[in-house]
């Protein structure tokens, strides 16, 4: 038999979610709708000229070689932070579901770095690794590396993977800690009876089953990597050295705030939101059927 | 009881009210720090000075900040009436007509006394359309200059008071200088300002066509020249070898001379006061180098720094505030306050002798090699300034060039072709966007 709430009345039920419609239509849908507009015009910084543009913006953006490589780096910088802020918090949410003794703490610390505003991470991350006065800048100098990420592309995007991994591994670990508590325990003792290793169990008993958590995961991260980082690009690279940094929100907010240039900005939103959308859905029809409930 | 004594006062203070308010001028502007008090300080003594206007001066973050700032406010139909507009931006403000109104006009109206004439040409060509009549309000100017560590020049067994005024005597040195165990001979704030635009106008050549953009929004840029290549092929192959370490696009490099970790460095003239504070060595400062076989060289060097734009929209006894502000603000002693206290040039010859007189640059060797090296030749069309659309993205695009160059990945010249092929497309759009 199943279980339903039937809502009897005609209007309540749109009442109790139109808050929600209302904040999505004000705070998405409207801004959403107005990038889709600008990217067809062509203005100057004031708006005191506006020109009807049709798809220029859009095809000077694809004959942009530089814009087309923002999209490597974009899809480099994403798959590193999200599968890299996944495997570090599932580690660590493994290791701290086991622990008997001071678990909250553990787990208080584990969650303290998602209070920090992502600004404040990078400029955390910039000072320690700053390429004259870092603290981790002169241990790796003694290692006799030489480590100078306003010239190196590749220890630059180190870097940023790094301060936003290290962001999002709390949220990650909250997430994963729910899961692994919620797996039933009789479920793991019977596979240890039968003689299975912690190995073993945990790739074939407790992986699985937090399958759901870690496919929601892999969305936020993803969707994480592509528009939230941008504040810890802003406090450490700004996109740089050359373009090696320069994934494809930050270029939006250089190219609309800093340079003045909203229907370029605005084309380079619209695309993003495409590839989010696009994105989004790819892991709904694809990797979602892998997952088990 | 209480009511009617309530009253009263409320009466007295009515009756004891001035009889015209003040008329309120907001100034938005991006000095912070100890620049900050030195504008708050230039407002007060204004504000002390009259009683019909009252400058309100706000601090809105950073060059980029406040122009974004101001756009929006201007948007939204409540721009401030002066906003400090960094020089890379004049070009967004020149072509905003219906936003901003130019200096000459707003003191033409007020029939303030105003002689474009008595400003220093440097500054007040970049500010000026070509008929010579100023757009903005030359505030804080200052010149990139070239520093060197006396003590580190010692080690090395370099003369220290004899800094190299050649691009092959700056190689040398710092050659000797790594020989002596520097980790960072040499190092630069600004890159594109200073190895681009301020290199172009010293050494007399364009920047871009159109008199460096001045002429016409249809520009194109310019330095792929082969001085230019040879220029930064050079600084490629000093980064490669240890003698240029890169430290960013931005003021950057200022820390690292100011430590002591780099021996020589260019960067702004507004870098002194920070180096002076910090430094625990002996420092001079002197003029940008130059390559010797190049005629023409060193012609002027141009400025960096702000100006401040008149925006539009406001009532006209506003207006006659903003111009009894911009009188003000050109007078030698005000001028010479401000000089001697921030580092920035003075911008008219009247307060650069007045500070001369005062002994100032007796007692501050070196405060005056700013000007002089701004002043050094009149100023010709390479080197009068530049204005270049939309040049917040251009001199980005410079800059990720230049990276490439100094990281090794690039050669110099496929990196400045690459360079003007996608500021020009950055051009052609601000063209079209302005039509």
């Amino acid at each position: 038999m199943e279980k339903r709430v039937v809502f009897r009345s005609a209007w309540l039920p749109y009442a109790l979610v139109a808050p929600q419609i209302a904040i999505t239509l004000v705070f998405f849908f409207w801004p959403a709708a107005q990038a889709v507009w600008y990217s067809f015009q062509m203005q100057d910084a004031f708006g005191l000229k506006t020109q009807f543009v049709g798809l220029a913006n859009y095809a000077a953006l694809f004959k942009d070689g530089n814009y087309l490589a923002s999209f490597k780096v974009t899809a480099q910088f994403s798959v590193l932070v999200a599968f890299s802020g996944i495997a570090i918090s599932l580690l660590f949410a493994t290791m701290a579901d086991r622990v008997l003794r001071g678990a909250m703490a553990y787990k208080t610390l584990l969650i303290w770095p998602y209070a920090v505003a992502p600004a404040i991470a990078g400029v955390l991350w910039a000072f320690l690794f700053a390429p004259s006065i870092g603290i981790v800048t002169y241990v790796i100098k003694g290692w006799g590396i030489n480590w100078n990420w306003i010239l190196d592309g590749d220890q630059a995007m180190l870097l940023i993977v790094v301060a936003s991994v290290w962001k999002q591994i709390s949220y990650n670990f909250l997430f994963f800690l729910a899961g692994l508590q919620s797996i039933p325990k009789p479920l793991i003792e019977a596979a240890a009876i039968d003689g299975a290793g912690p190995m073993r169990r945990f790739w074939t008993i407790v992986f699985p089953l937090l399958s759901p958590t870690t496919f929601f995961l892999l969305v936020v991260n993803i969707v994480y990597a592509f528009f939230e980082t941008f504040g810890v690009i802003d406090a450490t690279t700004q996109g740089g050295p050359g373009q090696s940094t320069n994934i494809l929100v930050y270029k939006v907010y250089h190219d609309g705030i800093k340079a003045g240039d909203l229907g370029g900005s605005s084309t380079q939103s619209v695309i993003l939101m495409i590839i989010v959308i696009a994105l989004t859905v790819v892991q709904f029809r694809y990797v979602e059927k892998k997952v088990q409930y | 009881m209480k009511f009617k004594i309530l009253a009263a006062a409320l009466a007295a203070g009515a009756l004891c009210a001035p009889a015209h308010a003040q008329t309120e001028i907001q100034w938005w502007h991006s000095m912070g720090g100890a620049l900050g008090e030195a504008l708050n300080g230039v407002a007060d003594k204004f504000n002390a000075s009259q009683k019909d206007y009252k400058i309100v001066a706000t601090y809105k973050g950073q060059y980029p900040e406040s122009l974004t700032a101001a756009i929006a406010a201007f948007r939204a139909g409540n721009a401030p009436h002066l906003l400090q507009v960094f020089e890379v931006g004049t070009a967004t403000m020149m072509a905003a007509k219906g936003a901003i109104v130019p200096v000459a006009t707003v003191m033409a109206n007020a029939k303030e006394p105003f002689d474009p004439k008595a400003y220093l040409p440097t500054v007040t060509g970049y500010y000026s359309d070509l008929k010579g009549n100023m757009l903005s309000f030359p505030f804080n100017s200052s010149t990139v200059m070239f520093y060197i560590n006396k003590d580190a020049f010692k080690k090395a067994g370099l003369d220290p008071n004899k800094a190299p005024k050649t691009w092959k005597e700056v190689v040398a040195a710092a050659e000797k200088l790594k020989a002596s165990g520097s980790a960072c001979p040499y190092t630069t704030s600004w890159p594109s300002w200073m190895h681009i635009e301020n290199f172009s106008a010293w050494h007399n050549v364009p920047i871009g066509t159109k008199q460096n953009g001045m002429g016409g929004f249809d520009t194109v840029f310019t330095i792929n020249s082969p001085l230019h290549v040879r220029h930064i092929a050079m600084l490629g192959d000093m980064s490669k070898k240890g003698l240029f370490v890169y430290a960013g696009r931005t003021n950057q490099g200022d820390a690292k001379f100011s430590s002591g970790e780099c021996a020589m460095f260019s960067g702004s003239a507004g870098a002194q006061a920070g180096i002076k504070k910090a430094a625990t060595f002996d420092w001079s400062i002197n003029f940008i180098p130059y390559h010797d076989d190049v005629k023409g060289a060193p012609q002027n060097s141009i400025i960096g720094g702000a100006s401040i734009w008149v925006m539009g929209g406001k009532k006209p006894e506003e207006y006659k505030g903003v111009a009894k502000f911009m009188a003000y603000l050109s007078r030698p002693e005000v001028q010479m306050d401000w000089h001697t206290l921030t580092g920035y040039v003075p911008i008219t010859k009247a307060s650069y002798d007045l500070t001369r007189k005062s002994g100032f640059y007796d007692k501050n060797p070196g405060a005056d090699m700013p000007v002089k090296e701004l002043t050094l030749h009149e100023p010709t069309a390479n080197s009068k300034g530049l204005r270049f659309g939309n040049f917040v993205q251009g001199r980005t695009v410079i800059e990720e060039e230049l990276e490439s160059v100094f990281a090794g990945k690039k050669d110099a010249k496929a990196a400045l072709d690459e360079a003007v092929k996608r500021g020009n497309e950055i051009l052609r759009q601000f063209e079209a966007a302005n039509k």
